[in-house]
């Protein structure tokens, strides 16, 4: 049956509603109707003067090569951070449900890169693989590879995926321990009496009985490279060698704030918050039907 | 089909916890063994010791004839039914049944028949397709046993299985496993601190406390002459009356005066030496006028309808009559209850052994 609360007086609810609407209003609605109205401007050089030219900033946006290249950086760059996250993530949290010794502090351990903030992430990975400072770009070099984030695209980006996969895997950790702890153990004990062994109960029971933890992950993490890594892309490469690590989020500080094109760059928020609310939408509609046991 | 055979088998948890304590039981071949006994008695560690599914710290599982301690419990040829019903939610009721045959690499015909003929036997034929979650209780449980029966195991290990159905459908489900058990012929170990459940289902009643069996017996047996005091207050519903008593001589023992005579009494007793004495609330008759009596103080009286309990003392301790409604009247305050001496259980206030004929 659904609560209802009742209130004696017709003030009190609205009151208490009222700090989350004013934050939602100031720290979203504020600067996200901002943001809509700036993408239909255009600013001369100095900042002095605004022109409305209706959807020309998005025309001209769609019309640069770089644009698309953003797009494809960002996805092959959310792609690898999701996919290595998530899977080291349930590889170590299958082993950390296992109950063995110590198993509390190995995973107190495994959580604290989440409170890392993301820049400070970035310069922890930059101290180890830079070029010529870093502590393991050494041993890789005296492999024979010439390591060097700074100036080639390739690396740079290898760089910022294990940097990114490496403080999102706390996260999905956590999510991927409680639901294999959801999922009963009599359950397990049933298939091993079934004749499944451990590899097949994992793919047959396991993997099957956390799906809506990994969907529900996916969405999170994606969201989370998208928008989030843009800490670790400004201390690790800052967009570059050449714009080849520029995601879509670090397009838009790079055009509005390096670059002064504040219309552009407002029309790119637009269509990131656009993609945002589709994700969204989809995990939503998603979780209730088909992935809920 | 294989008989089950356990030798002194323990089992100790870290910290030297030890949950089972040297257990020695044969269960034959197509029997219905039932272990019986309060929560934390061990009874169904000592069933996982039997899957599989905890190790054995100490003595030997046989199933057949065959040491099983460290075979996984796929290859122990077994199946269980848990309390839970621990069915795979995101898979079909057929896909349920048929997990534990395809992971064998049974034939994709054969598979369809097995599943078919046991969703037949269950009566669960129109839920097939069905997943878990959109079935009652009862279904699911069917569906547990089903899981269990498709394998042809050579033994049924129940943990107990009824433990989550209502009043009603448990009755009914417990005459089901009994008449399947009895159809296939499979030997089954079955778990449940439900003292109905264990006397109607048992061939073979197994009375557990404290990591260690109580009694082992038919059902009968343990309810007629149970060896312990655990055993008699335990099996029995009311359970026995214990009243504190004293040895007068050779059949004849005091509880507050009031001599009683004993049929099952041990030879050599010292008189005047403490005696506990056991009574059925349903042994005991209300007037009479044999030479063993009671008096009893009813306190209140409980309406079971066709029967009713008397509730009181008998010489200070707690007592109580159960009697066919009508037999006393139900205002009755002062009792003289007249006692077979057949019915009389003597136990040892120290050892708490029954001190029966040898």
């Amino acid at each position: 049956m659904e609560k209802r609360a009742l209130f004696s007086s017709k003030i009190l609810p609205y009151a208490l509603l009222l700090p989350q609407l004013v934050i939602t209003i100031i720290f979203f609605y504020l600067p996200a109707s901002q943001a809509i109205w700036q993408s239909f401007l255009l600013e001369d050089a100095f900042g002095l003067s605004s022109e409305f030219v209706g959807f020309e900033n998005y025309r001209h946006l769609f019309g640069q090569p770089e644009y698309y290249k953003a797009m494809v950086t960002t996805v092959v760059f959310s792609t690898s951070v999701a996919i290595l996250s998530l899977s080291c993530a349930l590889l170590l949290a299958t082993q950390a449900d296992k109950q063995l010794r110590g198993g509390e502090g190995y995973k107190t351990l495994l959580i604290w890169p989440y409170a890392v903030a993301p820049a400070i992430a970035g310069v922890l990975w930059i101290f180890m693989f830079h070029p010529t400072l870093g502590t393991l770009a050494r041993p890789i070099k005296a492999m024979g590879i010439d390591w060097n984030p700074m100036l080639n695209g390739k690396h740079a980006m290898t760089l910022l995926v294990l940097s990114a996969t490496w403080k999102q895997i706390s996260y999905n950790f956590l999510f991927f321990l409680a639901g294999l702890q959801a999922i009963p153990k009599s359950v397990i004990e049933a298939a091993a009496i079934d004749g499944a062994s451990p590899l097949r109960r994992f793919w047959t029971i396991i993997f099957p009985l956390l799906s809506p933890t990994t969907f529900f992950l996916i969405v999170v993490n994606i969201v989370y490279v998208f928008f989030d890594t843009f800490g670790i892309i400004d201390a690790v490469t800052g967009g570059g060698p050449a714009g080849q690590t520029t995601t879509l989020v670090y397009k838009v500080y790079a055009d509005g704030r390096l670059g002064g094109d504040l219309g552009g760059s407002a029309a790119q928020s637009v269509i990131l918050m656009i993609i945002v609310i589709a994700l969204t939408a989809v995990q939503f509609r998603y979780i209730e039907r088909k992935v809920q046991y | 089909m294989a008989g089950v055979t356990l030798d002194t088998v323990r089992k100790i948890y870290a910290g030297n916890v030890e949950a089972v304590k040297g257990v020695s039981l044969g269960i034959e071949d197509g029997s219905f063994c039932v272990l019986v006994g309060p929560s934390g008695c061990g009874k169904s560690t000592l069933l996982r010791m039997i899957a599989g599914l905890e190790t054995i710290s100490d003595g030997t599982v046989n199933i057949g004839d065959r040491v099983v301690n460290e075979v996984e419990p796929a290859d122990r040829d077994i199946a269980m039914v848990f309390q839970n019903y621990a069915l795979y939610p995101h898979m079909s009721v057929y896909d349920n049944m048929a997990y534990g045959l395809r992971n064998r690499g049974t034939p994709k015909d054969e598979i369809e028949k097995r599943v078919k003929e046991a969703a037949r036997i269950l009566a669960i034929e129109p839920f097939l397709a069905r997943k878990p979650r959109a079935l009652s209780g009862g279904q699911r449980q069917r569906v547990a046993m089903g899981r269990a029966i498709v394998r042809k195991p050579q033994v049924f290990l129940f943990d107990e299985p009824l433990s989550n159905l209502d009043a009603k459908l448990r009755v009914q489900m417990r005459v089901e496993i009994k008449r399947l058990q009895r159809a296939l012929g499979v030997t089954s170990i079955y778990v449940t601190h439900d003292q109905v459940e264990a006397m109607t289902l048992s061939d073979k009643l197994v009375v557990m406390s404290g990591g260690q069996i109580e009694q082992v017996g038919t059902p009968s047996e343990v309810y007629r002459r149970p060896e312990t005091r655990f055993v008699a207050t335990f099996i029995g519903s009311p359970p026995m009356n214990i009243l504190p008593g004293k040895v007068e001589g050779p059949g004849r023992v005091s509880v507050g005066g009031q001599v009683l005579n004993v049929t099952d009494m041990r030879d050599g007793l010292p008189p005047g030496s403490a005696i506990e004495v056991g009574l059925r609330p349903e042994d005991v008759q209300a007037g009479g006028s044999s030479s063993s009596t009671l008096a009893m103080n009813v306190d209140f009286v409980e309406e079971l309808g066709a029967t009713q309990l008397f509730h009181g003392k008998v010489a200070g301790a707690e007592f109580i009559v159960q009697a066919s409604t009508g037999q006393i009247a139900a205002d009755t305050r002062k009792l003289t209850l007249s006692v077979d001496p057949g019915n009389v259980h003597l136990f040892d206030p120290e050892t708490t052994k029954r001190l029966g004929r040898v």
